[in-house]
């Protein structure tokens, strides 16, 4: 019979917890075929956050740290000081990345640590039920903004990959989204540009990708997809935001 | 090999080094900054270390927690407000069950407090200070040579028991230079560690290393906090460190440790002058708490009544009186702050209250 389609084995086969419609499964599979077709499954190590992607560890096959919130980038900076030749990465979410590890993400950027960051974007605290992040849009109402949020009272939204790609040590920064399937392959290059610029030891990669919070947002999976594009991208376009992979 | 007079914070460092740490990752405070200085300018030179200065006290032992994970002889430094940081790394070390070392050279609190040395840490150094049931193993060193040799002890310890372990000096030990010598030690039976994220072959012997305190499920959470408790009291049966200083036939025992300690023994030989026999219990593993051999002292005919001395408003004094546990009179003698209290000081406390 004619294999047209295998899952990637640096999956586990455990069922994941993700929402329908969720972002995250997309992009797990994603950072997993990349690690399978780079060859580097035996010396990668994931580093996974507080929210959503907590029990990342359990469907990533490969070594796993569960840091605190926020603090991925410098645990992962730990590990791979100690062992330089591991291919070290973050997984984070908004809450953990933009808000309360907003000087882990900007000081490892700023080291140039060899490490590369997947950095999913929902506008939205997803784990604890709905919470405005710093990336939620204006005007969007979450439970705590019920009646939108109010840039007076708590400012607009953080651009992270605009605001890291300032940064002298930044080898690669791209925004990415996972709103349809050509953006899902652009999403997969980017993700194996910026392990690819740890391997050659260019320096902090960091891919932000725009993902679905449906449950959260109050949508249905393709209204969330919908969202994205109508919503999110206007304000947070896609796009290389710096690369000196080449120099 | 010969002594040499070194300052109490590069000496700890030094001694680090020597214990196997090649991995140091801080955040400058003053009293400690020796010890990130020192190891700023050692370490690049040792084969495999490397000194890293973080953004802040929280990154750095988050560092300690990527670098223990990955399985390494790793240690960061801190004075008190820092070490507050330091506790959510701290308690998620635990959970996570890796070894390292935290260095703490107090300070004055609470709040910004002052850079005068204290002891005022006790309670967060011994109770667990973060989060969570965990405990540390505390070392208390009360010269800069017992510092240097406990560096030796806290990274076995750590590496044996997978804990974080905590060498709590007050800034006098940091600061002041006493002679020292570093010598060979006795090397313990250390455990490998197939728990450290190194890379997963999936065709290998190993199975896949996850690093982690996260139990969402209640039996599973109560498994971990078995294993630690049941971890806790083997340190307590097997790893107590204390020193009885003429406690023989002791009037009076006072209780004290580190920098205080001595004068404490300066305290005893003024009252020995005056013909009343005093002795010292002096705990070096504040956890666990010498307990037992406290009581034991405290058993004999000769011994009237007990001293806490502290400078803090009396935290240690909590675990003497649950150890003696209402069998004999204590009493503390100190002051909460950076106050340090004066061999005449105490002599004349013990004098008068023994009269009164």
């Amino acid at each position: 019979m004619n294999t047209v389609f295998k899952k990637t084995p640096v999956l586990t086969d455990t069922i994941m917890h993700y929402c329908p419609g969720c972002g995250h499964g997309i992009v797990h599979r994603l950072v997993a075929e990349v690690i399978e077709e780079l060859g580097i499954q035996d010396r990668t190590i994931g580093f996974v956050p507080v929210g959503c992607a907590v029990f990342g560890y359990k469907y990533f096959n490969i070594d796993c740290v569960e840091a605190a919130h926020g603090r991925a980038p410098a645990a992962a900076t730990g590990c791979k000081r100690v062992n330089p030749n591991n291919i070290v990465f973050t997984y984070q979410g908004d809450g953990d990345l933009a808000s309360i590890g907003a000087a882990e993400i900007v000081h490892a950027a700023h080291r140039g640590e060899k490490i590369t960051t997947i950095f999913i974007n929902n506008a939205i605290y997803g784990m604890t039920g709905g919470q405005m992040a710093p990336t939620t849009l204006v005007g969007q109402k979450t439970t705590t903004s019920p009646y939108g949020r109010d840039p007076e009272h708590c400012g607009k939204p953080i651009r992270i990959a605009e605001m890291i790609a300032t940064i002298e040590g930044a080898a690669y920064v791209e925004r990415v989204s996972v709103d349809s399937t050509p953006n899902i392959r652009k999403a997969k290059a980017a993700i194996k540009k910026a392990f690819q610029c740890q391997i050659d030891r260019k320096g902090f990669a960091l891919v932000e990708v725009l993902s679905s919070c449906p449950t959260n947002w109050g949508k249905s999976p393709s209204e969330a997809m919908d969202w994205i594009k109508s919503d999110m991208i206007p304000y947070y376009p896609l796009g290389v935001k710096k690369d000196i992979t080449n120099e | 090999m010969a002594k040499k007079l070194m300052k109490g914070c590069e000496a700890i460092a030094e001694s680090a080094i020597q214990a196997g740490c090649r991995f140091f990752f801080g955040y400058p405070i003053t009293p400690q900054n020796d010890i990130p200085e020192y190891m700023s300018a050692r370490l690049p030179k040792v084969e495999g270390g490397c000194f890293l200065q973080a953004e802040s006290e929280v990154a750095a032992i988050n560092m300690v927690y990527g670098a223990a994970a990955a399985g390494a002889r790793v240690m960061t430094s801190s004075s008190s407000p820092g070490v507050s940081l330091k506790q959510e790394g701290i308690s998620y070390i635990a959970g996570a069950e890796l070894p390292c070392v935290v260095c703490n050279m107090m300070r004055g609190g609470p709040g910004l407090g002052s850079i005068q040395p204290s002891q005022g840490d006790y309670f967060q150094a011994t109770k667990g200070g973060g989060h969570g049931d965990y405990h540390l193993i505390v070392l208390a060193p009360s010269s800069v040579q017992e510092a240097v040799d406990l560096m030796h002890n806290a990274f076995d310890l750590a590496d044996i028991y997978r804990t974080p372990v905590m060498l709590l000096a007050d800034g006098i030990i940091g600061q002041m230079m006493e002679p020292v010598e570093f010598h060979e030690h006795e090397k313990r039976e250390l455990p490998e560690k197939p728990w450290a994220v190194t890379g997963y072959d999936p065709k290998g012997d190993r199975k896949r290393a996850i690093v982690n305190s996260l139990y969402i499920e209640v039996d599973e959470l109560q498994e971990m906090n078995d294993r630690l408790q049941a971890r806790y009291k083997q340190i307590q049966e097997k790893e107590v460190m204390v020193e009885k200083y003429r406690t023989c036939g002791a009037e009076v025992i006072v209780c004290a440790y580190g920098t205080v300690a001595r004068i404490c023994k300066s305290a005893i030989a003024l009252c020995e002058e005056k013909g009343v026999k005093v002795g010292l219990v002096r705990p070096i593993t504040i956890w666990p708490f010498p307990e037992k051999e406290l009581q034991e002292v405290m058993a004999q005919d000769s011994v009237k009544r007990e001293l806490t001395v502290e400078i803090s408003a009396g935290q240690m004094h909590e675990d003497v009186r649950l150890a003696i546990n209402g069998t004999k009179p204590t009493d503390f003698y100190g002051k909460p702050g950076s106050y340090t209290p004066t061999a005449e000081e105490i002599a004349e406390y013990i004098l008068k209250t023994r009269e009164a």
